[in-house]
């Protein structure tokens, strides 16, 4: 602009310089007009980031996803989610990047962080919410409700929350009818090859696996553990759980096969291996329903062969 | 024969006319780099901002609040811990005598490390309850006292298994290194999900946490610490001829190490206490300065604190721009840009030489 500045002022007399100068810095000032918005007034258009596949989830079902500014690299559904601007990985938030999208609020889940960041986004003027949530059915449901409050859907929020029971009903039903024994089910969790976890006590994966009527082979220990093939071997699962993206990661069934210790199992022996989108297993989100109802349905497939 | 000496009498007269240069150099390359990271970044800043920053009586706009409290005490922050880190590399190369060592053989980082670890998990799993205005402190000083304490320890276990070796401080150093990792090992297994978030948190390595009082904090001590140093540095100059030299040319060795050991871990653990794990700077920006000017301390450990504050400062504003909204960890861009520049200058060195 400069430079174009500098030439006009070469060509033209001087009352166009400065009418030319009185234009730029008119248009210089619209364009820094909206950034003043963001602590001044909370009335104009409400815009959110949110950090959480979950929370953009309940957003979305709320109908407000108009009013989404950014999401983290969780949001993955609905894929309309993955076109927003991305603040990135929910463990390395940057302020200033935040900031930038002028946000109104910002709601997160218990991973965001670091800490320091969600202060100083905080002390700017923008309140950072933390929803925290616990892997039961209820707490879903919690969370619908308090960010319906939270975003002024509070009606929108009843509504799914209504719903959400309503589909529970229908999903738990035939799995409290059933008589058949619990199957013995291993999640393992894999990021990479080498990296492979199985999910114990108190994990997320075990409360979805309770839900559906299942056991959790293996107990000996809390939370995500590097798998060790003598505790597959003595956890007899009857099935092995994958997420969609770990079960690609090994390599398939026949990578599962390979994985120590689980071909020394009875689902090792039966190829009884089942997966499911990590999202929409473990999101616990509004989906949480039809999730039941998903991975009920792929280990009665498994277990019928 | 005589025209080598007359060569090298010219050349060293040559090099004390240029004694300054290299210094007013990096300078300017500093204060560049200040003003390009000012000037980046995810909100955009007008002319107008830096102008209110000195007008305290009209409301602050979001580009000169977010300058403010966000962007300049972040840019001196990481060009403060970059001086930090280049300065203990320097000290701890020439303690040791070792173009390998940083200041981590000390055990610095792991100290820190390992008492963030215990904090997180062992002291949150103990159910005792921290009042919530100390909460924000438990952290950075249980790292800071971590590597104060693991520097000390080692100095002291050191001394008592192999007298004042040097060469059994760094074995010893090795030693203490991988006992701490086997207790952050531990610690991590240990942990609940979210322990392991936190634990995460802290050691990426992140200089988002720069604030105002931080970075007075830090300048004090860096500012302490280069007046001792001035006092220490011809002494490191006689340590590198080796310990006996140093000891036949009058240097108290041992205190020498001591000294040396304390003002590393109390420069290197503040750091590493408020913004986690940042490698690399502390091995080669002393490396660079040694293949331009040589090995000479008086010279090294200044320029070494301009060139490790340049490399962080650098690698943050390129962390914090590239992925707007979002940030990338400064850790890779350190190693990133750092390496290959170090790579370069070494073959154009030896090709000149």
């Amino acid at each position: 602009m400069s430079r174009v500045n500098i030439l006009l002022s070469d060509l033209q007399t001087k009352p166009a310089r400065r009418q030319f100068l009185l234009q730029a810095s008119a248009l210089a000032a619209s364009v820094c007009l909206p950034q003043l918005a963001w602590a001044a007034d909370k009335k104009s258009a409400r815009r959110i980031v949110s950090i959480g596949g979950a929370l953009t989830e309940i957003v979305y079902a709320l109908g407000a996803s108009h009013e989404l500014a950014g999401v983290d690299t969780t949001s993955l559904y609905p894929e309309a989610a993955t076109k927003l601007p991305s603040v990135g990985y929910a463990r390395t938030l940057s302020s200033e990047g935040i900031l930038a999208l002028a946000p109104n609020h910002v709601i997160a889940t218990e991973d965001a962080g670091p800490p320091a960041v969600l202060r100083q986004i905080n002390a700017a003027g923008v309140p950072v919410t933390v929803l925290a949530a616990n892997d039961k059915f209820e707490g879903v449901l919690d969370r619908v409700a308090r960010l319906g409050a939270l975003i002024d859907r509070p009606t929108q929020a009843a509504q799914l929350v209504e719903k959400m029971k309503a589909d529970w009903q229908r999903a738990r039903e035939p799995i409290l009818a059933r008589k058949s024994p619990a199957p013995r089910v291993l999640f393992i969790l894999s990021h990479s090859p080498g990296q492979v976890m199985v999910g114990g006590k108190g994990s997320s994966a075990e409360a979805m696996l309770h839900y559906v009527g299942a056991q959790n082979a293996v107990q000996g220990f809390d939370g995500f553990k590097p798998l060790t093939p003598e505790a597959v071997i003595a956890a007899q699962p009857d099935v092995v759980l994958f997420t969609d993206q770990g079960l690609n990661i090994v390599g398939g069934i026949d990578g599962v096969l390979r994985l120590p210790g689980v071909a020394q199992t009875p689902a090792g022996q039966k190829r009884r291996v089942a997966s499911l989108e990590a999202m929409f297993m473990l999101g616990f989100g509004p989906r949480m329903p039809q999730a039941v109802t998903a991975l009920d349905n792929a280990l009665l497939k498994v277990m019928s062969t | 024969m005589n025209a080598t000496a007359g060569a090298i009498s010219l050349t060293s007269r040559f090099t004390t006319g240029l004694l300054n240069r290299p210094v007013w150099f990096l300078s300017l390359v500093l204060l560049l780099c200040f003003w390009v990271a000012a000037w980046a970044g995810a909100v955009p800043v007008t002319t107008n901002d830096w102008l209110l920053l000195w007008r305290h009586d009209e409301p602050l706009t979001s580009g000169a609040y977010v300058l403010w409290n966000l962007r300049l005490p972040r840019m001196f922050f990481a060009a403060l811990v970059g001086a930090v880190l280049g300065l203990s590399g320097a000290l701890t190369q020439g303690l040791f005598r070792n173009p390998l060592a940083d200041p981590g053989l000390l055990g610095v980082t792991s100290g820190a490390a390992c008492a963030a670890a215990l904090t997180i998990v062992v002291l949150a799993g103990s159910g005792i309850d921290i009042p919530v205005a100390w909460r924000f402190w438990v952290l950075p000083v249980a790292a800071f006292a971590g590597a104060v304490g693991v520097c000390l320890l080692l100095d002291t276990v050191a001394r008592w298994l192999t007298a004042d070796s040097i060469a059994g401080l760094l074995l010893t150093g090795i030693a203490l290194n991988a006992l701490a990792a086997a207790i952050i090992g531990l610690c991590t297994y240990l942990a609940t999900d979210e322990q392991l978030r936190s634990l995460t948190f802290w050691t990426l390595g992140s200089l988002a946490g720069g604030s105002w009082p931080l970075v007075a904090t830090l300048s004090l001590l860096l500012v302490a610490a280069i007046w001792y140093v001035r006092r220490l540095v011809s002494a490191m100059n006689a340590l590198a001829l080796g310990e006996a030299a140093a000891a036949h040319v009058g240097i108290n060795v041992r205190h020498l190490r001591r000294r040396v050991i304390i003002l590393v871990a109390l420069l290197c653990g503040f750091s590493v206490a408020w913004c986690g794990v940042i490698g690399f700077i502390g091995l080669v920006a002393p490396h660079i300065v040694r293949l331009v000017v040589g090995p000479d301390q008086r010279r090294l450990a200044p320029l070494a604190m301009l060139v490790g504050a340049i490399i962080l400062l650098v690698a943050d504003t390129t962390a914090r721009s590239v992925a707007i909204p979002a940030e990338i960890p400064v850790g890779i861009f350190t190693a990133l840009l750092g390496a290959p520049f170090f790579l370069v200058l070494l073959t154009s060195v030896r090709k000149g030489s």
